[in-house]
């Protein structure tokens, strides 16, 4: 059963340095006020992996909580580069990352494969691309009826996940809606798993029959953190702010600025400054 | 017609290319400018098909992200990433993939990877996202990018996606059975592959474009067809469709400035 707890504990408890890390969430739902949690908790040597690592992972990177990434789309999306992410590959700041680049596709088809607890997933991928000659984890099987050639990635098993989610009742069932993403196979597919939550509430009563339901006994913690996806968004909750997007390549762009940005916005501050985001459209 | 920049020609041309009965994999940015045009003017019944998972998305100002809420709350129904890429891409339902890029070459095999050596780039870019594979399962293939040096380059540094790859029947040989890039629109001009080797070739120059203007904007030595037509110039409702979504959409996205 998921423990209902206060973020610092569920980071401590279910991050350790080095681990393999998913913070997932496309666009909808990013665990912003948890990946703060990471970065103010010191973690460091952790692996990460992400679909469409943006303006969370720039700060991880930047801060310096990663030896390397796996991910398929490394921006800012519709601004721009991601800065510290750039400067981590291009010139090593603050140290080196190792990356292993894969397309959305194979990313997706591995989560889903991590989740059903198969070692690999297969599809039809990479016909012509440059990536399977730079990453050795992309190979090709034969289909043994047919004969195909089809690209085969490994499964993505992570030690922990963390998604933010809707809201979650008190034994801890959890509920997303919107744009899903990958979370619900990012979470099956790891050892233990962190959702946060807009809000905990009596019943969950989940919308549709077909709602997307992570029952309690299939995620390890569960916290309460009001506008913990902010910038990104909550649908129904509050908007993604597009604004803030648009300022992070100006605060981004400088070492010092970044530096100092992670300074009062992370390690000054604390879960609880992100409720003034849900409040606002509410 | 009233005056018009060579980014609205580009995105109305861009427009055009699309039909009604298209299923359209829409990229960010210039892709996705044109194919809201198209459906707020000649396309209105068109299914616009977003990455994030939003199906038959009507948005009323352009998403920043290919995730923004205003897709999910006007899309028709909404999947998970795994079912986006594995049914409905892969499992071959879509018409038409648009895309743009940093950098492509004379076969629109695309480039938005790494400027410089993989290991050591002296610029690194965001990544394929969905590119590798939109490019090869979606029927057909559009691109959108402004034509520059920059851009459009005599060799790749890498091939995110692949286009006709070395020209020819490259595509066939390797087992595709879909067209690929039928259709590049750029700024001064659009190019559609010669039929036989593949390559880029002009085959309308918008207005007040001279020949030179596009050859000296071209990293190769770019191939005119025998027959090149004046690009139609933006009608008012189209011009006036994509200002309007455009001045909808800067507003939008300035309104909710807040530091976290």
């Amino acid at each position: 059963m998921a423990r209902l707890t206060s973020l610092a504990e569920a980071i401590s408890e279910n991050v350790k340095d080095g681990d393999t890390v998913a913070m997932e969430g496309f666009t909808h739902l990013i665990p912003y006020a948890a990946g703060h949690e990471v970065i103010r908790q010191g973690k460091k040597d952790l692996f990460l992996i992400r679909m469409t690592p943006d303006i969370l992972y720039d700060q991880l990177i930047g801060a310096g909580a990663a030896r390397g990434m796996k991910f398929s789309w490394g921006g800012n999306p519709g601004v721009g580069s991601l800065h510290r992410f750039r400067d981590a590959v291009e010139n090593q700041w603050p140290r080196p990352l190792e990356i292993e680049e894969h397309s959305h596709a194979a990313m997706a088809n591995a989560y889903e494969a991590g989740a059903a607890n198969l070692p690999f997933a297969m599809l039809r991928g990479y016909i012509g691309a440059d990536l399977p000659k730079v990453n050795p984890n992309i190979k090709q099987v034969t289909c043994p009826f047919t004969g195909e050639l089809l690209a085969a990635v490994p499964a993505i098993r992570p030690d922990v996940t963390i998604i933010h989610a809707l809201r979650a009742d008190r034994k801890g069932n959890v509920l997303l809606e919107g744009i899903v993403g990958v979370q619900k196979e990012a979470v099956l597919a790891a050892r233990r798993s962190i959702v946060t939550v807009e809000e905990i509430v009596d019943e969950l009563n989940p919308p549709s029959p077909n709602s997307v339901v992570l029952p309690s006994w299939a995620v390890t913690a569960v916290v309460e953190v009001p506008g913990g996806a902010f910038p990104s968004y909550a649908q129904g909750y509050y908007p993604r702010s597009n604004a803030f997007y648009i300022a992070w390549d100006e605060i981004a762009r400088d070492r010092d600025s970044f530096r100092k940005w992670i300074e009062e916005n992370i390690m000054k501050a604390g879960p609880e400054d992100f409720a003034k985001h849900a409040k606002k459209a509410a | 017609m009233s005056d018009f920049t060579p980014t609205e020609m580009m995105t109305i041309a861009a427009a055009r290319a699309l039909t009604n009965d298209d299923v359209c994999f829409v990229g960010i940015g210039a892709p996705s400018a044109a194919c809201n045009v198209a459906r707020l003017t000649h396309a209105p019944d068109i299914t616009l098909i977003y990455e994030s998972g939003t199906v038959g998305t009507k948005p009323d100002v352009l998403p920043l992200s290919i995730g923004d809420g205003e897709l999910c709350d006007t899309a028709l129904f909404t999947v998970s990433v795994p079912e986006m890429f594995r049914y409905w891409l892969q499992g071959g339902r879509i018409t038409t993939g648009f895309l743009g890029g940093a950098q492509i070459d004379r076969f629109a095999n695309l480039n938005t990877t790494v400027v410089g050596p993989y290991d050591r780039p002296k610029v690194r870019l965001p990544g394929g996202g969905g590119a590798p594979e939109i490019a090869s399962n979606c029927g057909q293939i559009f691109i959108t990018m402004a034509l520059s040096k920059r851009g459009f380059v005599d060799r790749l540094p890498f091939i995110t996606s692949m286009g006709h790859g070395e020209g020819g029947n490259h595509r066939e040989r390797l087992g595709m059975k879909t067209k690929g890039p039928t259709r590049v629109i750029t700024d001064l001009c659009i190019l559609e592959p010669d039929a036989t080797t593949k390559e880029l070739t002009v085959v309308s120059v918008h207005q007040g474009v001279t020949r030179e203007q596009i050859i000296n904007n071209c990293g190769w030595p770019i191939k005119f067809a025998e027959t090149v037509i004046e690009t139609p110039v933006p009608t008012e409702t189209e011009l006036t469709t994509l200002r309007d979504i455009n001045a909808r959409t800067r507003k939008a996205h300035q309104g909710n400035k807040e530091a976290a």
